[in-house]
């Protein structure tokens, strides 16, 4: 047995070397596989599971948040879009009852001046018929006036 | 000081003639004889009793284990994230893996030696020769530790660079040669002496704290001592990782 005998022991002292040495580092090797086996494989694998499954949510979160807010903007521009294509069919649509109105106006009204024409006509070759009857109706009666005069006389 | 150096040097050894009531007992060790090998009983008592807590704890923390961690689970994975970072930021990134579990082994193995060595009142055991303790105030633990170390770094140059291994005695320049190989016997040396010392010394001195002082005067030097236990574990483990790490880095 190799013991360096210090402070005067005959045996033992601080510094004695025997068969502890290689059982201890047998005994530290066989930790070694025991703890791989039970500690740092195990919590290895769930440590390491959790990061890759954080690191692929997270870049999950990244693409979906990426395409909503695509989404989010083909949203908007067919919105606009829209609203654009609503405010036309409201002008066209303005434009046209403007136009018709425009149009039923200027119908009714030369309607309406054709159909005074019409009247003011009829009243004109009413009156003048009435006029010339009258005139006849006149000279029959001066016939008759004279006539009768002369009768009389 | 030479007061407190002749009661310790009295009880180490064998000089049972002197002073009785010293409470201290240095080198002295129960010993265990199988065929013509002996061995510390005392060092396979405490690191049987420790490596069994450590790994009931492991046991009770992996039993069942999720997502999201809940109770032992959450101190076995800080555990484990803390080694991690210590063998990466060592190793380098390339090979860290394959010697995590080496490096980790000797953090928990040093740091429940060293804190049960503290914290659990061995003292309280009667043993027929020797006294419990820490496992790594024995130099046999410490150098045995110190050994795999250096076969480990030995062992992650060679199978990671083959010979080219060898390059690194030689690097930057020849003359480093000589050197590099004193430091192959030095690290060893100077890993398994700091252990040792640190950790017998904090046990002598808490001992003669209490031997002298039994009351308050010695709870500082306990907590001071739980600070060095912890410290010493991760300087181990830190320069372990570091060698095995200057041994697989690739020179350019």
């Amino acid at each position: 047995m190799t013991s360096l005998l210090l402070f005067g022991a005959s045996e033992g002292g601080l510094f004695d070397f025997d068969a502890t040495l290689p059982l201890m580092a047998a005994q530290v090797v066989l930790l070694t596989y025991i703890l791989n086996a039970l500690f740092f494989k195990p919590v290895g694998k769930v440590v390491e599971d959790r990061e890759d499954y954080v690191l692929t949510s997270r870049t999950e979160a990244k693409k979906k948040l990426a395409e909503v807010e695509k989404l989010e903007s083909d949203l908007k521009n067919q919105l606009k879009g829209a609203r654009q294509a609503a405010q036309k069919v409201i002008t066209e649509a303005e434009d046209d009852s403007d136009k018709l109105y425009k149009e039923a106006l200027a119908l009714a009204n030369s309607e309406a001046n054709a159909s005074r024409e019409k009247v003011r006509r009829e009243i004109d070759s009413q009156r003048e018929s009435a006029l010339n009857q009258l005139k006849l109706d006149a000279e029959k009666l001066g016939d008759l006036i004279v006539q009768r005069l002369l009768a009389a006389k | 000081m030479s007061h407190l150096r002749l009661f310790i040097s009295l009880k180490m050894g064998t000089s049972p003639f002197l002073l009785p009531f010293a409470a201290l007992e240095v080198g002295q060790h129960l010993y265990w004889q199988f065929g013509k090998l002996r061995i510390h009983g005392q060092v396979f008592m405490t690191s049987w009793i420790l490596i069994g807590a450590l790994l009931t704890l492991v046991v009770v923390g992996t039993k069942k284990m999720e997502r999201d961690p809940k109770g032992v689970q959450n101190l076995l994975e800080f555990l484990w994230d803390y080694i991690r970072d210590l063998a990466r930021t060592q190793i380098g990134e390339k090979v860290y893996r394959d010697w995590m579990p080496f490096i980790g082994t000797l953090f928990l193995f040093i740091f429940v030696s060293n804190w049960g060595g503290a914290l659990i009142p061995w003292k309280l055991i009667e043993l027929p020769s020797g006294e419990l303790g820490a496992p790594t105030a024995d130099i046999n633990t410490t150098v045995a530790l110190a050994l795999l170390v250096s076969l480990s770094y030995f062992y992650a140059g060679l199978s990671n660079k083959g010979l080219r291994y060898f390059e690194y005695y030689v690097h930057p320049t020849p003359i480093m040669l000589p050197f590099k190989i004193v430091e192959d016997f030095t690290k060893p040396l100077s890993l398994s002496f700091r252990l040792f010392g640190n950790i017998l010394a904090d046990e002598l001195v808490v001992a003669v704290l209490v031997f002298l002082v039994p009351l308050v005067l010695p709870v500082p030097v306990m907590f001071l001592g739980l600070f060095t236990s912890a410290i010493q574990a991760l300087i181990f483990a830190t320069l372990a990782a570091y060698y095995i790490g200057e041994a697989v880095e690739e020179h350019h």
